[in-house]
């Protein structure tokens, strides 16, 4: 088995997602099937075979270094769940 | 039902055989009756009425002037919410309209509403929305199906006649599935045609915007519509556009159509084989050259599929933090609760699940071994149809491997679930264009669907091909 | 030199690499078009890419991409033709889209290197190990309300060259020559400003201390210094830190450290990201960034001359040391000055170690004094060129030109203007001066006969009694050579 209660915990931290013991139960499961039904990649000789990351041939395009953005600090903090004072607040965080 | 198409009421507007209120009252009384479908996540009469006003003030020429069309809720959209489907998204307003949305108001179309999808596109079914299951149209009495995913809202909305077009993103075949379940017509370009900049994304190496339409001719429209350069997308490709719809030839004779041998697949029913022959027969009276051909990486499309698509999406996710828009958990006595407890509760459980199964394929000892291997595996199967395409012109394949099937019957085992996008997987991780048609019916008189693939940016083909069968079925 | 340092038991010696943090002197952000402006109100430099709204997407900044190639250059470095840009995954409040797009495991930039120059005229190389290009994240308050942190975004996206060295570094003068180095290369190249103090220049430190010729310590990281007062501040203390734990037994945990800049301690960050895992994988909303060789031709031929470059055509020129021409050219500024006032005057290239002295000691101490730099110097290059000329005529002695060079530096006028009007023209006239002395001589017998009776040392005495009289005026070595004279008789 590769995903065992620790990887799980480990990985739901990693991605800041709580889960209680039976959605972690259920994803165990899950994950564990999904990963030995992928384990099948492993027939596939791939030896010197450059990864593809995107499909796209082109090149990558570049912008001019212009600073013409217009949004308003309203414009952005408008769907903000918390704001005072101009900033995005959140709880506090002791560093 | 008598469905018109997007090119008659083109014409019926022009030629003033019928108002573009008259037009849109008909779809909103439509609209309004099949509320039982849950097509739409976001649906406002007063808003569409507002867009009629608007265009009737309007006195410049558009090209699709008044056309009704439906908006999956993926693409942002300035004067409607917008949510992914997702609770996670509650309350967000754009404050940008995204470049497709943008596109088609420009012409003059008139958003009806935002389409059910699965959470994130993320599903095969449309029945991971936190706004509930989408039905089919095609449903009988007590026997609710599912119209396919993650675009089903959309696919959905055409099929029902609540609109003449609408939009959707196909990432594993979001758009090919449920238009092939809902009897309709529904393109995904190439990956690159149609820019990505305002749609919330899943897999940015895989998504791409397309069409639901009723017919072929009408899909050809729609797509020259959205379709073409866009700076603010660095994957979007610079290609001219040609006008589909002028070029649109179904005199296929002298072409050669590619029939990939790895397509048959044990336990496929059997009308499913029975329309992919009839099809191949019609286009070889057509005077097309048959040619079987082999994509031997086939098997391993999904595997790859299920690597590389949940990686980038735990990735793309990770902004929905409660911090700058949406939900926020009210359980927040440290950031951490904050994001641990907003992600939880504002997330559903496939996007969960493919979050979680992502992040480990990323991590640190696991990356070479999935994910790399995910990357390396997708070369090949890109490399497999850069060989089949030397040899033929477009590919012709069965779109989904069932009929629409049963609302929630597949809902609780992920694999047999991702098995439903096993025709349209290889092509999206090629970036190919694809479309699938109606084509046939299964014993319960459900539609099934044919799909047609061709070469990169070579969407007149693919539209040639699709209407060529399109017009010998009718 | 001998670079250990003693602890209660051992001889320790400090192992430190540094990761430079410098910002990119560019208009708009590497991936969004909103302004880079420092000090700006509070979100008001964010754009929907920079506030990670859904389906916003990064387009790159081609010049942000050149002034990073620049400064590749700049370092000696191996400037790569392919490089990918890749995601790093964390959560942090300022940090709107979960990831920080940066360069893993192709950086546009490769191995470089750059010399530091010690005052007894040695020099050590210091190797680069790569340059990459990443974005900034948006910065957290911590202190303007009692239950919550502020976030503003507008450093969010803003472009950074990571500069990564090897542990080449042993010890913290070696850590503040190296930055001075980095921060001198970056601002000849006009890539970054330089501003420490607004943090367009900051370093995490590397830290292990270890035996002489034993294997690498643990190391711990101190984050985001951004001055090289602090920088050696925080070496010092945390190298310390590490001996006293060796020493008593203990063993060095792999730690990132924050430093306090009132109490000048070190401390390990409580919000410890627990095993990090980046999960680095591309981008897949950007393409591999490849860069042509004709590219790097061009970019190549519009760099200026470096300081490296320049102290060695000193060197040469004006048979300047290492040191001295290392001091010159550590800012822009300065051997801009220096260029300035040395050919002022075509005489002058012959004095060129008198130039020096007068700019790095006597104009420099006077900038000091009233907190002014070269930029906005009183005294222009030209102006202290003529002073330097009144000197190296004789016009004026050495000791009336700093009083000259006060007056320049409060009053704007040129040295000329100066010593015409108080009439400070050394006195030369052999027979002015024996007028001089015969005075003092007449006025001291006393002292004349201690002074033939073999009490040398008076001499001095009679000399300041002479310039006394003549208000320093008289040249110092006509001087003495006629006061020397005039008592023999």
């Amino acid at each position: 088995m590769k995903i065992d209660k620790n990887t799980i915990n480990k990985i739901a931290r990693l991605s800041r997602i709580k889960l209680d013991d039976k959605e972690s139960e259920d994803y165990i499961k899950d994950l564990n099937s999904i990963l030995d039904w992928v384990e099948q990649l492993n027939e596939v000789n791939t030896e010197n075979v450059e990864p593809l990351s995107n499909i796209s041939s082109s090149i990558l395009p570049k912008r001019e270094d212009v600073s013409n953005d217009t949004n308003s600090s309203e414009e952005i903090l408008e769907n903000a769940p918390d704001n005072l004072e101009g900033f995005f607040a959140v709880p506090k965080v002791v560093e | 039902m008598s469905k018109s198409s997007l090119k008659q009421t083109l014409k019926d507007l022009d030629t003033k055989k019928i108002s573009i209120r008259e037009l849109n009252q008909d779809y909103l009384k439509r609209i309004k009756e099949n509320e039982n479908l849950n097509v739409f996540i976001y649906f406002s009469e007063e808003n569409v009425l507002k867009q009629i006003d608007n265009l009737e003030n309007d006195n410049s020429a558009k090209k699709l002037k008044g056309i009704p069309i439906a908006i999956k809720d993926l693409f942002c959209t300035k004067s409607m919410p917008t949510t992914a489907a997702s609770k996670i998204l509650e309350n967000f307003h754009p404050t940008y309209e995204s470049f497709i949305t943008q596109k088609l108001l420009d012409e003059g179309s008139i958003f009806v509403g935002k389409t059910n999808l699965d959470e994130f596109a993320m599903g095969s079914a449309t029945n991971t929305s936190f706004f509930g299951n989408t039905i089919n149209p095609l449903s009988k009495e007590n026997e609710p199906l599912a119209p396919g995913g993650s675009s089903g809202g959309s696919a959905a909305a055409v099929a029902a006649d609540l609109c003449l077009g609408a939009t959707g993103t196909d990432t594993g075949g979001s758009i090919r599935q449920p238009a092939s379940f809902c009897g309709v017509v529904g393109i995904k370009p190439t990956y690159g045609l149609c820019s990505r900049w305002g749609i919330a994304a899943f897999a940015s190496s895989l998504d791409q915007a397309g069409i639901f339409s009723h017919n072929v001719e009408d899909a050809s429209i729609l797509l020259q519509s959205i379709a073409g350069f866009d700076q603010r997308d660095s994957t979007s490709a610079k290609v001219d556009i040609p006008n589909y719809f002028e070029n649109l030839d179904d005199d296929l004779n002298g072409k050669t159509v590619g029939i990939p041998k790895e397509y048959s697949i044990d336990g496929t029913p059997m009308e499913i084989s029975q329309i992919w022959e009839d099809a191949i027969k019609v286009l070889e009276k057509k005077g097309v050259k048959i040619k079987n051909i082999s994509l031997p990486h086939t098997k391993y499309a999904l595997p790859t599929y299920y690597i590389i698509a949940p990686a980038e999406a735990s990735s793309n996710l990770a902004r929905y933090d409660g911090v700058k828009y949406g939900f926020r958990s009210d359980e927040i006595d440290s950031l951490d609760e904050m994001y641990e407890n907003t992600r939880a509760q504002g997330f559903g459980r496939e996007v969960k699940r493919r979050i979680l199964i992502g992040t480990y394929v990323l991590s640190a000892g696991y990356y070479d071994a999935y994910y790399l291997k995910a990357q390396k595996v997708r070369k090949l199967i890109a490399n497999d149809f850069n060989n089949a395409f030397k040899e033929c012109d477009f590919i012709v394949t069965p779109t989904a491997p069932s009929a629409a099937f049963p609302l929630n019957e597949k809902q609780n085992d992920p694999i047999k679930m991702y098995l439903n996008d096993v025709f349209t997987v290889p092509a999206s991780l090629a970036g190919l264009p694809g479309i699938s048609i109606p084509f046939g019916k299964d014993k319960n008189n459900l539609p099934l669907g044919i799909q047609i693939l061709g070469k990169h940016f070579d969407e007149q083909q693919v539209f040639n091909a699709a209407v060529s069968l399109e017009r010998s079925y009718e | 030199m001998n670079n250990l340092i003693k602890g209660e038991k051992y001889d320790w010696e400090m192992v430190i690499g540094l990761e430079i943090h410098a910002q990119v002197k560019s208009n708009s952000k590497l991936f969004s078009s909103s302004s880079t402006k420092f000090g700006s109100s509070p979100n008001s430099q964010v754009s929907l890419v920079d506030a990670a709204m859904p389906g916003m997407l990064p387009v790159i900044n081609k010049y942000c991409v050149e002034q990073a190639v620049k400064t590749g250059v700049g370092l000696n470095a191996k400037i790569n033709n392919y490089s990918v840009f890749d995601r790093k995954n964390y959560f942090y409040a300022d940090l709107p889209q979960g990831y920080q797009i940066s360069q893993y495991k192709y950086p546009i930039v490769g191995e470089g290197k750059v010399t530091i120059d010690f005052k007894d005229g040695t020099s050590k190389d210091i190797r680069i190990v790569r340059l990459h290009l990443e974005q900034d994240a948006g910065k957290s308050l911590h202190d303007q309300n009692p239950s919550k942190t502020y976030v503003d975004l507008n450093r969010s996206g803003v472009a950074l060259m990571e500069i990564v060295s090897e542990p080449d570094i042993r010890t913290p003068d070696e850590a503040g020559m190296y930055i001075s180095k980095i921060r001198s290369i970056l601002m000849y190249l006009d890539t970054c400003d330089g501003n420490m103090q607004e943090g367009s220049l900051r370093a995490d430190v590397n830290i292990s201390v270890r035996k002489p010729g034993d294997e690498y310590g643990t190391r711990c990281e101190i984050k985001n210094l951004n001055s090289i007062k602090f920088i050696k501040q925080a070496i010092n203390y945390e190298a310390k830190r590490q001996i006293e734990i060796l020493e008593s037994g203990g063993s060095i945990e792999q730690n990132t450290m924050l430093f306090n800049t009132s109490t000048g301690k070190t401390r390990p960050m409580r919000n410890k990201e627990e095993a990090h895992d980046y999960r680095y994988f591309p981008d897949p909303d950007l393409l591999p960034l490849e860069i042509s060789q004709e590219e790097i031709v061009k970019i190549k031929s519009s760099i200026p001359e470096l300081p490296d470059e320049l102290k060695n055509k000193f060197i040469e020129i004006y048979r300047l040391s290492n040191y001295d021409a290392s001091v010159l050219t550590a800012e822009k500024q300065t051997s801009d000055y220096f260029n300035k006032t040395i050919n002022s005057d075509s005489e002058l290239k012959k004095y060129a170690k008198i130039v020096v002295n007068w700019i790095t000691s006597e104009l420099f101490s006077l900038l000091n004094k009233n907190n002014l730099d070269l930029n906005n110097s009183p005294v222009s290059p030209e102006n202290l060129g003529q002073l330097i000329k009144l000197i190296s005529t004789n016009e004026i002695s050495g000791k009336i030109a700093k009083d000259v060079l006060e007056d320049m530096f409060s009053s704007g006028k040129t040295a000329r203007q100066i010593v015409d009007e108080k009439g400070l023209q050394q006195v030369t006239d052999q027979g002015e001066i024996e007028k001089v002395i015969d005075e003092v001589i007449a006025e001291n017998p006393k002292m004349v006969e201690q002074y033939l009776a073999g009490k040398d040392k008076l001499l001095g005495f009679f000399v300041g009694q002479a310039m006394k009289l003549t208000k320093g005026k008289a040249n110092p070595k006509i001087l003495n050579e006629l006061l020397i004279n005039k008592l023999k008789k």
